[in-house]
């Protein structure tokens, strides 16, 4: 099954997000990055979940990474495959495996970063086989 | 300080509807409190706890509620932590209780989704309202099948569960619905119904996930002193835990649930072990979310939950754990997308040894009843309740 164009919520960025949604408009996945006890986390935020510095900033991470599981959404009018692909840089993170056959994706798969167009807003990160 | 028999569970309701299209919601929150209240018999000025979820009761918290059902009240709390709310809230109202905050305590659930037509487990998420992981999240449109289908899907790659071991789950609850005159789905199904119905998300087909139903139900706690006032079989509250479990900044492990941490509460609470409970309800709003609760309740070891259910081990009279014996959130009702009052419900009914003859467990004096609520594959609350017949 060759996967389709879906139409993408656009993200609404916030005063927190606004840089990481900037940088998806320029083609760059970020991650947050703490500079107190060094761990990257993901979703970015403005105080690290881990050690709860305010000493936090945007990583541009490799864009590769590898599907630590998904599931193809068949009751869907336009079947997609939602999943969490884990960066090289370490966090796992929600997305899409798009521009494949549905059917062909399995957990322990290399992906590499493409952007989609949302409905309106940011381009949103997503994945592909590498 | 512990909860351990400072509170019982002294009355009980489940509404017998399933498709609720001449009734309003706040209508079936006051129907189910007036069955449990019957079932208790009790009376409405007797109520002076109240205990909700803000997510089916809308309004400020539980305040518009309050005002509706017309209680005077010393203690309420509308914590929501969808589907397992009701667990929560049984904890919460025996802490209350424990203190002295109130002595007899209301707990009501209600909800239409099917008279709505919501399409709960497939339909992606609104974006009304805007939380720290929206933008995060909505653009991949998760669903609620689709997030609790990459659990399995991780399962079964790495502790290699099956479909027909998923399917045996929805095999056991049919197995027990038929003896349910109010189930939705009371006909029995084979493993191999399971695995040849529609894939709805891979690998979950459709009989992997449960209904969709209206209706509510009630519970009503109270302390020991007035529980034993009144003419029914003691029901008391012996443990309780309850634990959040997220993505943890982005190291997401999708196998094991926040029961690892919840169980272990409510069994330290208690001072009794997995091997002591006589029956268990456990929330089945997938056949996956049956098999990672057993396993991080430590009914078997992690991994194994797939072997555990297979061959007809949750039926009761045949398997060694009992489970679900209304039918569950698989076959018999899932009120309101949120299916953890009804499994106090039916806990409550196999103590009091009011259970269908055919699904009664012989000598049910140890019950455990558990729950996770939101989404398995993003952020959950877990809760488990133990109970124990007096």
């Amino acid at each position: 099954m060759q996967s389709q164009e879906r139409k993408i919520q656009a993200p609404v960025p916030n005063l927190e997000t606004k840089a990481f949604w900037d940088a998806a408009a320029a083609g760059k996945l970020m991650v947050g990055k703490c500079n107190a006890c060094g761990r990257v986390h993901y979703y970015p935020r403005a105080r690290c979940p881990f050690c709860f510095s305010d000493q936090t900033e945007l990583q541009q991470v490799s864009g590769n990474g590898v599907i630590y599981t998904y599931s193809v959404m068949r009751r869907a009018p336009i079947p997609y495959a939602i999943a969490y692909v884990t960066l090289a840089e370490g966090p796992t993170m929600m997305t899409n495996i798009v521009d494949c056959d549905l059917d062909s994706i399995r957990i322990g798969q290399s992906v590499r970063l493409v952007f989609k167009e949302s409905d309106g807003g940011a381009p949103v990160p997503m994945f592909t086989p590498a | 300080m512990s909860i351990k028999g400072k509170a019982n569970i002294v009355g009980i309701f489940e509404h017998p509807t399933r498709k609720a299209d001449d009734k309003s919601l706040f209508q079936l929150h006051a129907e189910c409190a007036q069955g449990a209240l019957a079932d208790a018999g009790l009376s409405k000025d007797d109520i002076d706890g109240y205990f909700c979820a803000s997510g089916d009761t809308p309004g400020l918290g539980a305040l518009s509620m309050i005002d509706y059902l017309g209680l005077k009240l010393r203690h309420w709390d509308s914590t929501d932590t969808g589907g397992s709310s009701y667990l929560l809230q049984v904890e919460h109202a025996a802490e209350a209780i424990a203190l002295g905050k109130c002595s007899v305590a209301l707990i009501t659930l209600a909800g239409r989704p099917r008279t709505e037509g919501v399409a709960t487990g497939t339909a992606p998420r609104a974006a009304a309202v805007q939380s720290a992981e929206t933008a995060f999240e909505n653009p991949y449109a998760p669903a609620t099948a689709n997030m609790y289908a990459m659990c399995a899907m991780r399962h079964m790659y790495q502790y290699g569960t099956t479909s027909e071991q998923l399917a045996w789950v929805k095999v056991a609850a049919s197995h027990h619905a038929q003896y349910n005159p109010h189930a939705m789905l009371r006909d029995v199904v084979t493993v191999e119904d399971v695995v040849n119905s529609p894939m709805i998300a891979d690998p979950l087909h459709r009989l992997d996930c449960c209904v969709i139903s209206d209706g509510g139900g009630a519970i009503i706690v109270a302390k020991p002193e007035v529980a034993k006032s009144l003419k029914r079989p003691l029901v008391k509250i012996i443990g309780a835990g309850e634990a959040p479990k997220h993505q943890m900044g982005g190291v997401v492990d999708l196998t094991y649930s926040g029961a690892v941490w919840s169980g272990p509460a409510a069994f330290m609470e208690a001072g009794v072990k997995p091997a002591d409970i006589k029956y268990a309800s456990i929330y089945d709003s997938f056949t996956i979310t049956v098999v990672m609760q057993i396993e991080d309740l430590g009914f078997c070891e992690k991994g194994q939950g797939g072997r555990f259910v297979a061959d007809g081990n949750l039926i009761s009279g045949t398997g060694k754990l009992p489970f679900n014996t209304d039918g569950g959130g698989l076959c018999n009702n899932h009120p309101s997308n949120r299916g953890g009052l009804t499994k106090v419900v039916e806990a409550v009914r196999q103590l009091r040894g009011e259970a269908h003859p055919r699904v009664q467990v012989p000598n049910c004096d140890l019950a455990l009843a558990h729950g996770t609520g939101g989404s398995l594959g993003t952020r959950h609350g877990s809760a488990t309740v133990i109970m124990e017949r007096e």
